[in-house]
């Protein structure tokens, strides 16, 4: 599944959608780094996430990590109470930068 | 105590999804709240993820037994792999100080259920985790089903 993908001032938005398991997180994993891999800054939508389990979660942090590497913004908006909960046990809610929605976010 | 269900299912990452909705609907039938339900789903979903990356290897041909027992106002889940036993010792959540990738799992299930055990199986292969959550709707207690016996196959 390749998932929606828009322009916001200087970022790509990248919207995940459904639920980021073990079947789909190496799917969501491969289209987040393509981005990085392409000097994309890159806020992740996960509005529409109904579940997100631990490998999700690392793909999230991976892409974090390789966009910190490459001196590209890496962000989340729009959280899910479902995904929020997740990335709150893992402690990575300080982590990220989280933006409630794309109005939030400036150039 | 009684058993609820004892479901089979084979170590492949597209059975997850049947496998939550199955939790979903069994923990809402024993009168579950909606908090606890999503941390029985959530720790459900990471253990046999476990099973499936670590100790079936990514093997998708490897069996996991999964029962659910009902035990006065608690829900206890068993969750029983035949692969080699692992070392109980090494079975541990990371320190979360540390950002990176992976090993969010341990942490997860420790973090959302009420008790939690790993142990390996009195044969020859294969591991078990016990792990408990509070129903928490007092007025539900007790009332399960009385059928020890059923059992479904594969998701």
């Amino acid at each position: 599944m390749k998932y929606p993908v828009t322009q916001h001032h200087n970022y790509a938005v990248l919207q995940l959608t459904g639920e980021i398991d073990l079947s789909e997180s190496p799917n969501a994993r491969k289209q987040i780094l393509n981005h990085i891999k392409n000097k994309s800054n890159l806020l992740v939508d996960l509005s529409q996430v109904e579940y997100i389990d631990s490998s999700g979660v690392a793909s999230l942090v991976e892409g974090f990590q390789t966009a910190r590497a490459e001196q590209l913004e890496f962000a989340l908006v729009g959280v899910s109470v479902s995904a929020m909960q997740v990335l709150q046990l893992a402690r990575l809610d300080s982590v990220f930068t989280i933006y409630e929605s794309l109005d939030d976010v400036k150039e | 105590m009684i058993r609820l269900e004892r479901i089979h299912l084979l170590s492949r990452a597209d059975k997850l999804q049947p496998l939550r909705n199955f939790v979903r609907e069994l923990a809402s039938q024993q009168g579950c709240c909606d908090e606890n339900l999503d941390c029985m789903v959530m720790a459900i979903n990471e253990a046999c993820m476990n099973v499936i990356q670590h100790a079936y290897g990514g093997r998708e041909d490897g069996e996991i037994i999964i029962e659910f027992w009902k035990d006065n106002c608690e829900l206890l889940v068993r969750i029983y792999d035949f692969a080699e036993k692992v070392d109980l010792q090494a079975i541990k959540s990371r320190d979360l100080d540390e950002v990176r990738p992976g090993g969010l799992g341990v942490h997860i299930i420790h973090q959302v259920m009420d008790s939690v055990e790993y142990k390996n199986q009195t044969d020859s292969v294969g591991n078990v985790l016990e792990m408990r959550k509070q129903l928490s709707i007092p007025v539900k207690c007790n009332v399960g089903t009385s059928d020890k016996n059923k059992t479904k196959n594969s998701l």
